[in-house]
């Protein structure tokens, strides 16, 4: 099994409550736990999932989380 | 449309008819070209010589989406190179309602003394500014609007009259406030220099500008007006609506690429409680006067402003954008929005600049003159700017001034402007678009972030410096042809990603101008006004040494990723043409 921190942001904070909070919500998952796995765990859409940091950087969908991951996940943002 | 020559010397305006070289020119290209031709490059930039010039975009006036834009531009008190600054405003409409092409200001009064300038369909007209001089410009604006109840405002405050160049120029919102700012670079201190405290300007009685191609002009702006509301961040509900430009503190923190405590992180442990979430929900909880999805002018389809609430629901300020927030906040360790949103309250009265004073307060902070994330003794520091002791002095001139000053290596900016809200050394991009603008470090200037940190219109890792030279001249090239246009640069995201958006921005800005623009022509004319400024700035004085990252960033490995600033002199040099 693996920890991994959980943030939901923006838009995607009505799907999780821990989640979506301000301190995001510890996540145990078996091995071979992909981010795309993570978002029906939580009951995110995909479609409405633009993007996910992985420890502060881009990781795709199929990306394996492991122990001690910080994972960030965002619908469609800018600003400027 | 004409260009109105204020000849301050003589209190005389003169009405010119538009020379064929600048018919197809206005906002930031009308500008910019003008200053290359009639400011002298080594002029004192608050001198006789310098002078101010106000463009509204191509499309302002017109029913284009989000096109009320106006270009400030003149020789920097901050940079003591070339300037543009712009702004969203119903000013910008009127003006292009008013068939004004560019103001262009100049001379100063014999007297000393602060005019009011007033521009109506009928004519022109000097005033005094009496006893409006001094005055803070929430108290200023509110004197005006009871004079003049159907005109708006462009203005230059307090701070201006100290010649600080920290002090922007001030134009009104859909409401009247004075919370729209073109206000990078100090020009503000250049409008007070010119003698002209107030451009008061009433389009009452003139039509929405009728583009020269009709047919031409309605294709163009359904084609973006559909991009704006389908797109994922500007559609109505999205995330620019919704949460405003703050919902970048949660992304770049993410990203490690916040920058933190002056510089030196990249991640704040207090962001959650700055970001545009935790904005949007104080917002609403608090009810009243607050909102979200607020426009700065009318016929913005996007609505990213917001108004800030106290917690009796009163209005505190608007707006409360990512780069005031950060600036003010996370950069200098504060994670109180009342007190983020009472420094902003503050720069808007005094009329200053957000970006450049909240970086100055960082490098105070860095300096010892206060403690980092000490709110208090940083909305403090408003009192010695308003009251003009020689602290205020200092820290009003900037963060490299300031820097200079205390003796303080950690000084981040470039060409003496302050960075904005993305650390270089974790978005690598944005760091060359800061680096090599003629601007100085601005990131609007060619928002590689979208790609490197959104992913939108493509995407590409933040860390990596491969490919981004390219990036961020065609970025910084695209950028001076929208600031041209009149359209709010946030319409870049929708026309990234809908190939038909960018194609409606294009015919919509040809049906007006006259010009035959395809997708190749945009960067084409970008590239020529950047040539234009980088000019001016040779003429000033500038040399590629001027084209460099602040040393620290070389040496010093930001968290978390622990990166420094590794693009070559070089490559540098390839994107700034030297
Ligand atoms: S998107 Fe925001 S900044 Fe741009 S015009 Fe609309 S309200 Fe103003």
């Amino acid at each position: 099994m693996n920890k991994v921190q959980v943030y939901l942001y923006a838009t995607l904070r009505q799907f999780h409550a821990g989640a979506g909070s301000v301190n995001g919500t510890e996540i145990e998952v078996p091995d071979g736990t992909a981010i795309s796995d993570l978002y029906r765990l939580l009951g995110i859409p995909e479609d409405q999932v633009k993007q996910a940091f992985v420890n502060g950087r881009h990781k795709d969908p199929d990306y394996l989380l492991r122990d001690g991951d910080r994972v960030g996940v965002f619908p469609p943002i800018a600003g400027g | 449309m004409r260009f109105l020559r204020v000849k301050m010397d003589e209190l005389k305006v003169v009405t010119e008819e538009v020379p064929e070289q600048y018919r197809k020119l206005a906002g930031r290209g009308l500008t910019s070209r003008l200053i290359l031709d009639e400011v002298p490059p080594t002029a004192h930039p608050l001198g006789p010589k310098a002078k101010l010039f106000i463009a509204p975009g191509a499309l302002a006036g017109t029913s284009a989406p989000s096109s009320g834009r106006v270009s400030v531009g003149g020789k920097s008190p901050l940079t003591w190179g070339i300037k543009e600054a712009n702004a969203g405003t119903p000013v910008a409409q009127s003006l292009g309602r008013l068939g004004i092409k560019a103001l262009i200001v100049e001379g100063e009064p014999k007297d000393g003394k602060y005019y009011i300038l007033k521009v109506t369909k009928d004519g022109t007209e000097f005033l005094p500014a009496g006893d409006l001089v001094g005055k803070g410009l929430y108290e200023a604006y509110g004197e005006l609007k009871k004079s003049f109840p159907t005109a708006g405002f462009i203005a230059c405050g307090p701070s201006a009259e100290r010649k600080l160049a920290t002090a922007g120029v001030c134009f009104n919102d859909t409401e009247g406030r004075p919370s729209r700012y073109a206000g990078r670079g100090g020009l503000g201190a250049v409008m007070a220099a010119k003698g002209l405290k107030f451009i008061v300007v009433d389009g009452t009685g003139t039509q929405p500008v009728a583009p020269a191609n009709a047919e031409l002009f309605h294709k163009g702006t359904e084609k973006l007006r559909e991009a704006i509301l389908t797109h994922g961040v500007t559609k109505p509900g999205g995330t620019l609506n919704s949460y405003g430009t703050a919902a970048l503190i949660n992304a770049l923190n993410e990203a490690g690429g916040l920058p933190t405590r002056n510089f030196s992180s990249g991640r704040f442990e207090g962001a959650a409680k700055v970001s545009g979430e935790h904005l949007a929900d104080v917002i609403h909880q608090r009810g009243g006067e607050g909102m979200t999805g607020h426009g700065c002018h009318p016929g913005c389809l996007i609505k990213c402003s917001n108004i800030y609430s106290k917690p009796d629901g009163k209005e505190h300020v608007s707006c409360v954008e990512y780069e005031s927030d950060w600036a003010l906040g996370p950069n200098c360790g504060i994670d109180d929005l009342d007190a983020i949103a009472e420094m902003i309250w503050q720069c808007n009265d005094l009329g200053i600049d957000t970006i450049e004073l909240g970086v100055t307060i960082g490098v105070a902070m860095e300096a010892g003159l206060l403690k980092f994330g000490d709110a208090k003794g940083a909305v403090a520091l408003f009192d010695e700017i308003r009251m003009g002791t020689a602290l205020g002095h200092i820290l009003g001139q900037g963060a490299a001034f300031t820097g200079r000053a205390f003796g303080v290596v950690r000084v981040p900016t470039v060409k003496g402007q302050g960075m904005p809200a993305y650390e270089p050394r974790a978005v690598k991009g944005i760091g060359m678009t800061y680096i090599t603008s003629p601007m100085g470090a601005d990131h609007t200037a060619g928002y590689s972030v979208a790609v490197e940190i959104l992913s939108v219109g493509g995407k590409a890792d933040p860390l990596a410096v491969e490919g981004k030279g390219a990036l961020s001249k065609a970025f910084q090239e695209t950028t001076a042809y929208i600031d041209t246009s009149g359209y709010c640069l946030f319409i870049a995201f929708p026309i990234l990603d809908i190939a038909s958006g960018f194609e409606g921005m294009i015919e919509s800005v040809n049906a007006v101008l006259g010009t035959e623009f395809t997708g190749a022509d945009v960067t084409k004319f970008g590239a020529e006004v950047l040539s234009w400024e980088r000019e001016f700035n040779r003429l000033a004085g500038m040399t590629s040494a001027h084209n460099r990252p602040p040393e620290f960033m070389r040496y010093e490995k930001l968290p978390p990723h622990n990166n420094v600033y590794d693009v070559p002199d070089e490559e540098l040099d390839k994107i700034a043409g030297a």
